[in-house]
């Protein structure tokens, strides 16, 4: 009951605060008779003529833009051209990609996190090299992948690939070494194999640890894919934004935001409910 | 050596961290025969787990060896089962499922149906048919233990280690689950080797009684004999056995008094490492108050209180 009324007022706070910042967009946004303040000149020259002598504010009006998400969700899988395609199309580019390079990256982390997790003598072989590539923005990855693999599309997936591989690497690992010592020793009196151990003791015991990493991979891995795209061009969500920020469309970049949004917000979901199938009480 | 116990503990050391560090035990020697239900007493954090953990080939000695059927042990065996201080039940099986993996490492080549039934079997002899599909979150203490204990005892080993099984449980549940427990292991003929914190669960359960005195350097001060029969035996008039009390009155004084000033009675008395002393309080008792006295009794050591 009292559960239900505290969800119901979070529901019209939330309501209010969606109607108030549509409400403020709405009215800043409506066309000016005067000319604008005086712009600076760089700015006016990237966003246009028409913009830059105030007839028309380049800001689309709430209106607008549930037009244009109207329009593409219409009509999401069309394709015109290799620089037209529906926003349904570019999304499922980048997801797939992500999902080739967060799958690729899991095949090596999960095994590799086992193995750092297990041998003391892995992980502090390895740690300097993890500990320096971690914190290497995957952009920077770029140059190199192009470079040797001279494929714009392949060359995102491996950076989707280095992106997503260390938060999967480092919770396997740590999930790996710390299972309770108890249940190694209850395996260990009933005489069973390291095989047997490994996947009927410690994976369970680990999997919530990992699919934590998982988590948190595919969230950077998304974030990631859309400044990848938007580097190499060709196809993708991000390729889509930066296409129609040439374009000036910024009622296109608007619904493309919201997108981006509402897939990462699903690939989050979707791992947070696989987590739980795995999570035990303890 | 003359004719060995099932299993016989030789001249067992631990120690932790660098040499030089004491010795949480060391010179320690006993047995347990076969059919025995041996119990350790000794207080808190004088090394106990330890021991038995070296029994069950989970720890390696510094010193000293365990001697099982004749062989040295060098790891653990599904000859000896554990019944750990924590029920160490794995928390994603289900209670059958946490059974079965037992029962499946013992027969690796039966088939699901098999493994199943056998573990069905042992639910059943710890009176939790129907909880056999819950996780262990969703049992009680006492039944977590219990499904410790059919774990243990389903993959028919030729001896129990126990560490303090029913510390952590209720009076009413740590009764019922020793009166299980004692038929099983008589039932089956089981060997038996537990730690225990209760001396009254001691007394209940043990044929021998091992005591422990106090860390570092802990010694066997010497082994107390149940002389009570075992069919004499009941929880719920223990205490009304004529032997009862002088047995008790040992142990605790024991524990109170001699477990940390052994090394005075060794300085006054001397000390066999090797060979702890054998006593019976139980006949003692027995002897004052003029009933049969028996031939042979072992005086009994007084205690000094300070
Ligand atoms: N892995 C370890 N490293 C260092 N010291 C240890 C380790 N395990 C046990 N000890 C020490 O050995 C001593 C004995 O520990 P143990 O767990 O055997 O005691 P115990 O007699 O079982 O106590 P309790 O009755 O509380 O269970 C303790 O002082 C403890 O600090
Ligand atoms: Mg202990």
């Amino acid at each position: 009951m009292l559960k239900n009324s505290l969800r119901l007022r979070a529901g019209l706070l939330s309501v209010l605060i969606f109607v108030a910042i549509v409400g403020i967009w709405q009215v800043a946004t409506m066309p000016t008779a005067a000319s604008g303040p005086a712009m600076d000149p760089e700015y006016a020259k990237l966003v246009g003529a028409a913009a830059a002598t105030g007839q028309k504010s380049a800001m689309p009006t709430p209106a607008d833009i549930g037009a244009t998400i109207w329009k593409h969700l219409a009509d999401p899988f069309y394709i015109r051209g290799s620089n037209d395609k529906g926003i349904g199309i570019q999304l499922a580019y980048s997801l797939g990609r992500v999902l080739l390079g967060f799958g690729l990256a899991a095949l090596v982390a999960i095994p590799l996190g086992f193995l750092i997790g297990m041998s003391p003598l892995v992980y502090r072989a390895l740690d300097p090299f993890i500990q320096i590539l971690k914190p290497v923005s995957p952009l920077a990855w770029m140059p190199l992948a192009l470079y040797t693999i001279k494929d714009s599309a392949i060359s995102s997936i491996f950076v989707i690939f280095i992106c997503s591989i260390w938060p999967m690497l480092i919770n396997t690992a740590f999930g790996v070494g710390s299972v309770r010592k108890e249940w190694l020793n209850v395996a260990r009196t009933l005489e069973v194999g390291p095989f047997r151990t490994a996947f009927k003791v410690i994976l369970p015991a680990a999997a919530p640890t990992i699919m934590t990493g998982m988590r948190i991979s595919v969230g950077i891995a998304w974030l990631v894919i859309v400044a990848a795209e938007m580097l190499v061009g060709g196809t993708g969500i991000g390729y889509f934004v930066w296409n129609e920020w040439n374009n000036l469309s910024i009622a296109n970049i608007v619904t493309a935001i919201l997108l981006i949004g509402l897939v990462g917000l699903l690939l989050d979901q979707g791992l947070a409910y696989l987590a739980k199938l795995v999570t035990y009480p303890e | 050596m003359e004719n060995r116990p099932l299993i016989s503990v030789e001249g067992l050391a631990r120690r932790f961290g660098e040499t030089g560090q004491p010795a949480v035990f060391e010179d320690i020697w006993f047995g347990v025969d076969k059919g025995e239900f041996c119990c350790l007493i000794g207080h808190s954090g004088c090394g106990k787990t330890t021991i038995l953990n070296v029994l069950a080939g989970l720890d390696r000695p510094s010193g000293g060896a365990v001697i099982v059927d004749n062989r040295e042990i060098d790891g653990p065996s599904l000859d000896r089962a554990v019944i750990f201080q924590g029920h160490a039940l794995l928390p994603w099986m289900t209670v059958m499922g946490n059974i079965a993996f037992a029962v499946s490492s013992r027969w690796p080549n039966w088939d699901r149906a098999r493994v199943r039934d056998h573990a069905m079997r042992f639910i059943e002899l710890v009176g939790l048919a129907g909880a056999e599909n819950k996780r262990p979150a969703q049992l009680s203490g006492g039944m977590k233990q219990r499904v410790g204990i059919a774990r243990a005892l389903s993959i028919q080993p030729k001896m129990l280690l126990m560490d303090e099984p029913f510390s952590a449980l209720d009076a009413l549940t740590r009764g019922m689950l020793q009166d299980e427990v004692l038929r099983i292991c008589a039932d089956t003929n089981q060997t038996v080797f537990m730690i225990t914190h209760d001396v009254d669960e001691a007394i209940l359960l043990a044929d021998r009684i091992v005591l422990m005195t106090n860390g570092p350097g802990a010694r066997i001060a010497e082994i107390v004999v149940n002389t009570m029969p075992k069919n004499e035996r009941h929880r719920n008039d223990l205490h009304r056995h004529p032997q009862y009390y002088a047995i008790r009155n040992h142990l605790v004084e024991f524990l109170v008094n001699r477990s940390k000033a052994f090394d005075r009675e060794v300085a006054e008395h001397g000390f066999d490492p090797r060979r702890p002393k054998l006593v019976k309080p139980g006949l003692m008792s027995m002897k004052l108050s003029a009933v049969n006295p028996p031939a042979e009794i072992v005086p009994l050591t007084t205690g000094r209180r300070q």
